[in-house]
């Protein structure tokens, strides 16, 4: 596959897929770059109230921010638009660049002293592999595949542009929108019948010691 | 000898669970292997493809095997980890015998010498039965088929029985009922082609994640996702309905579908009246069974439940799944029997994007139970009791008919009689049952009163601690054979690399006891593919007919499904190869064109009538208790306990508990708290969630000793497959005292977090995630 082709083929983050399994970061972690490290997080939105999960990648913005605030020019941005981890013997471990990347996306690292992220699987994607984490999730809540692919067999609604304040960012990753409003709060109460009360039970009591339970509509 | 032969901490020292983070060599070696072994993920029915990285004998990584039709390279944690349980440190590598002193190294001659003059011994004194055999589901068809041979030829006994027992015998006994055939009615395709999807009892996201991918591709074209589950699973979070049904109350749920189905006239009366039987029979029993009369039962909306039957009903195509949440039920075989009405009422079945499965947990659960380690089944899914499917494989084995013993007791059953002194040795073979069977306690009790125990494993296992003698076995990826995976499609495993130190491949140690039990004759085999043509020959005429599949095509054509019969123009009895090769397709979608396995060729509806589980919640255990599984551990943890980044996953299980029912009892998150059944108490931490129903509580089942939730579960079974009532148990919940804190906190040191790898590396320092 030549670098025009690894250009077209896109990667697409699509978290109402997301069963928060972490195949994604286990298997990241087995990246031959890595060594055990995973580069992807795996953040819940608010576990009491969702089991929504979020997948999180480097964006592999057009601009990185990461690359402009490094001061010993350790991120590189290739030609075919990846932005590298950062250079072993230039990341002097400042972390300007885990504080000022609007994604949140690079981490430092102690017992190394130098920050790694999500590099797109350079060594996979470089020689026409897909990355490790879209190849394995289960789910497909990571996609990896030309836009056309997407569009052609998906819902959703990818982007790659996002406004944080002043700074528009463009990305060579999409993140995939629902296509109508979800709500990420949920509660089981909300859609249990209404007359589930003391006496819907009629041989039992499930709440006999507790407070009675009639309600719909929910919350807590 | 109830006791262990050593303290806790000791067999934990020597033991295990160890975790293990890195493989044989750190990450370095990951990049010169030497070959890559096309081979299964051994972790859950779905068989998915994996190429395992092999250097110096040792499995030092995987590389996903985007080739294999099911996954494309798909896995979850387990399959992407599952390359640390080679070279593992716990891994059994001699024969030992227990002595007062521990458990000491010993030879195979007298390792194997002792065990068959304890099975003389004990079957001189108190008759065959006496001694029983329970064995396994990992284990391969080669070995499962070689399991009920050894047990009935070799050990003579009639008491053999496997853990499937444990997860899909409901669905099995069910399917067989309904439609005369224990499978999964289409491939995993036809999920992709459904217009409706209905789920009950199963969190697909974590106990069968690949399956998600197939229901996102039937959502894309349009399909609607029905959920039913007491838990708000991650599936059913965006499922376009979801009905949260209380433990135990599915069948008042599916009878209500049924119910309105028929009142609104959406059955298919051409396809009842040409394809089934005792529809009005079926029906007659729903017809009180409104949706207002199941909304009290289940606590789901009555509005919701018609919506579901009427959605199900009037879609063209669909598709019903369920699991253990369904069948680990006493309930759990007219539970599923109301599904297959359901799908027959409907028509809804034997054609593109319909069917009726159930999801297979074990690894080779499908096929493990086709070729006769069950206690009532020959090969072939032929029936113990029945003269002429003895006859046949009498000749087959070339054994005398009477030789073969008739049917035996079930697994719960066996361990019950041990308990009452009745049997007296035991052998096992991957199998956990102080981890897996209910009531902990019981079966500890019981295992403690067994004279002769030997055990063939590659850890030792929880169970396993209790044996006399134990035999160092062979892990998935050390041997040669075929799985049958969840859609019925016979695959192959490869052999990455041999069995370390002196341990020996599972089919050899059985091959050598019968040797010594002066039964070899019935087991001259060199190889495990020997074993294969054997098995295909057993099963040939049965419903489960493997007689057309060869090694060689299962290779060639990344699977065969079955049945595949032996379609041999000249009739002949040989199975040779090159004679049969591609001569029958094999099937992927059972009952096209309305054709069942009964002798008519007529599915059966089966008239339901509601009835409570065996337990249910009073003033004084007013809680649901229901149990499960996380993504990040199989079965009973013996393997995935000891792989460090799947432990750090989910390091303990924890109560999972609605924030209503946490505010009212004064819990907070992450709080220790005791819940209590009749049969026992546990203390672990709190998961407050708004995700689960207020009046149930949820703990996975994976871990051991003093976490193991099957302490509290209770031996009812259903019936019909006598599967263990897993899923329905009466509780009561409350803050944990200090002393039971104390001890809980001890139970977590010994259980899963004692290393002795210091190079312990990477998901850790993201462990808290999981605890939010
Ligand atoms: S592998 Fe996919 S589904 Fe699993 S946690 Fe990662 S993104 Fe989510
Ligand atoms: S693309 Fe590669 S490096 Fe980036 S998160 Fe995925 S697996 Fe890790
Ligand atoms: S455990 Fe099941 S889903 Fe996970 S990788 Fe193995 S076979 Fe696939």
């Amino acid at each position: 596959m030549t670098l025009r082709n690894a250009i077209d083929q896109r990667f697409f983050v699509d978290p109402i897929r997301c069963i928060g399994c972490k195949s994604c970061m286990q298997a990241c972690s087995e990246c031959a770059t890595h060594r055990g490290k995973p580069m992807i997080h795996l953040e819940f939105v608010e576990r009491g109230f969702s089991t929504q999960t979020v997948p999180m990648v480097c964006m592999h913005c057009e601009n990185p921010t990461c690359a402009k605030v490094c001061p010993a020019d350790a991120i590189k941005r290739t030609e075919d638009q990846i932005v590298q981890s950062s250079l072993k013997e230039r990341c002097i471990g400042c972390k300007n660049c885990v504080l000022a990347c609007p994604f949140g996306v690079p981490r430092y690292y102690p017992e190394i002293d130098q920050m790694l992220k999500c590099d797109m699987c350079y060594d996979r994607t470089s020689v026409g592999l897909k990355p490790m984490c879209a190849t394995v999730c289960p789910s497909e809540a990571l996609f990896y595949g030309t836009l056309e692919e997407f569009e052609s067999r998906r819902k959703g609604r990818p982007v790659n542009s996002f406004q944080f304040g002043e700074q528009e960012i463009t990305t060579r990753v999409f993140l995939v929108l629902p296509e109508e409003e979800v709500s990420l709060r949920m509660d089981v109460i909300a859609h249990m019948d209404a007359r589930f009360d003391s006496d819907a039970f009629d041989h039992i009591d499930p709440f006999g010691h507790l407070e009675p339970l009639p309600m719909q509509g929910g919350g807590v | 000898m109830s006791d262990l032969p050593l303290s806790r901490q000791e067999l934990l020292e020597q033991f295990g669970p160890t975790l293990r983070y890195r493989p044989p060599g750190g990450f370095d070696q990951q990049d010169d292997y030497e070959k890559l072994v096309p081979t299964h993920c051994c972790f859950c029915g779905q068989q998915c493809g994996i190429h395992l990285k092999v250097k110096d004998n040792a499995v030092v990584g995987f590389e996903p095997r985007t080739d294999f039709p099911f996954n494309k390279g798909k896995l979850c944690p387990k399959g992407v980890k599952r390359y640390l349980q080679g070279s593992h440190p716990d891994r059994l590598l001699h024969p030992m015998k227990r002595t007062e002193k521990g458990f000491v190294r010993i030879s195979w001659d007298q390792a194997l010498e002792e065990t068959v003059s304890k099975i003389r011994e004990i079957q001189d004194r108190y008759g065959r039965d006496s001694f029983a055999m329970l064995s396994g589901v990992s284990l391969n068809n080669e070995k499962s088929y070689l399991v009920g041979k050894f047990a009935r030829l070799a050990l003579q006994t009639a008491n053999l029985d496997y853990n499937g027992r444990l997860c899909m015998v409901s669905a099995g006994a069910a399917n067989k009922k309904a439609y005369g055939i224990d499978r999964a009615s289409s491939s995993w395709e036809d999920i992709a082609k459904a217009k409706v999807i209905f789920v009950i009892g199963t969190n697909i996201a974590e106990c069968f994640p690949i399956t998600t991918d197939y229901i996102w591709r039937a959502r894309d074209n349009g399909a609607k996702l029905i959920y039913a589950d007491p838990r708000m699973v991650p599936m059913a979070r965006t499922a376009d309905l979801y009905l949260p049904l209380r433990p135990g109350s599915d069948s008042a749920l599916l009878m209500a579908m049924l119910h309105v189905i028929i009142r609104d006239g959406l059955t298919d009366q051409k396809f009842i009246s040409e394809h089934t039987v005792d529809f009005e029979k079926a029906a007659a029993e729903v017809k009180d069974a409104t949706p207002e009369w199941a909304a009290k039962i289940t606590g789901v909306p009555a509005e919701q439940i018609e919506k579901a039957a009427r959605w199900y009903g009037e879609a063209e195509t669909g598709m019903i799944l369920h699991a253990r949440g369904l069948e680990h039920q006493v309930n759990g075989v007219k539970n599923v029997l109301c599904c297959a009405n359901l799908a027959l009422a409907t028509g809804k079945i034997g054609r593109e994007g319909c069917g009726h499965s159930t999801i297979t947990g074990q690894g080779n659960g499908q096929g493990g139970r086709e070729h006769g380690h069950k206690c009532d089944q020959l090969p072939g899914a032929r029936d113990i009791e029945n003269p002429e499917h003895r006859a046949y494989i009498a000749k087959v084995w070339g054994c005398d008919e009477s030789e073969i013993p008739r049917k035996g007791l079930s697994a719960q059953e066996i361990m019950n009689e041990i308990h009452a002194g009745n049997i007296k040795g035991l052998l096992s073979i991957c199998f956990n049952p102080l981890v897996s069977l209910p009531d902990a306690n019981f079966t500890r009790e019981a295992l403690g009163k067994l004279e002769h125990y030997t055990v063939i494993d590659f850890f030792l296992s929880e169970t396993a601690q209790h044996a006399d003698i134990v035999l160092p076995g062979s892990l998935h990826e050390e041997d040669e054979g075929t799985n049958t995976s969840c859609e019925g499609r016979v695959i192959k495993i490869n052999q990455a690399i041999d069995p370390p130190g002196e341990a020996w491949q599972d089919w050899r140690i059985l091959l050598d006891i019968a040797e010594r039990l002066g039964r070899g004759k019935y087991f001259r085999y060199q190889n495990a593919q020997e074993i294969f043509n054997e098995l295909r020959l057993a099963s040939r005429g049965g419903t489960a007919d493997y007689s057309g599949i060869t090694w060689e095509r299962v290779e060639r054509e990344n699977g065969v499904f079955w049945p595949c019969p032996q379609v041999s123009e000249k009739g002949k009895e040989t199975l040779d190869a090159s004679e049969l090769d591609s001569l029958h397709p094999g099937i992927p979608r059972l009952f096209e064109g309305g054709q069942f396995y009964h002798m008519d060729k007529k599915a059966r509806f089966t008239p339901t009538q509601w009835s409570e589980s065996a337990e249910v919640v009073d003033s004084e255990y007013p809680v649901w208790l229901t149990t499960g599984r996380v993504i990040s551990q199989y079965l009973s943890g013996t393997q995935t306990r000891r792989i460090g980044p799947l432990v750090d996953q989910y390091p303990h299980p924890r109560i999972e508990m609605h924030t209503r029912m946490a505010r009212q009892l004064g819990i907070a998150e992450k709080e220790w708290v005791t819940l209590e059944t009749r049969r026992g108490k546990i203390t672990l931490r709190s998961m407050v969630v708004n995700t689960i129903r207020p009046d149930t509580v949820f703990v996975p089942y994976h871990w051991a000793g003093k976490q193991s939730i099957n302490m509290l579960t209770q031996r009812a079974l259903d019936p019909t497959s006598k599967i263990p009532e897993f899923k329905v148990s009466a509780c009561k919940v409350r803050k944990a005292t200090e002393d039971e804190i104390r001890e809980a906190v001890e139970a977590e040191s010994w259980t899963s977090h004692i290393e002795r790898l210091p190079e312990r590396y990477g998901l850790d320092d993201r462990r808290s995630e999981l605890t939010r």
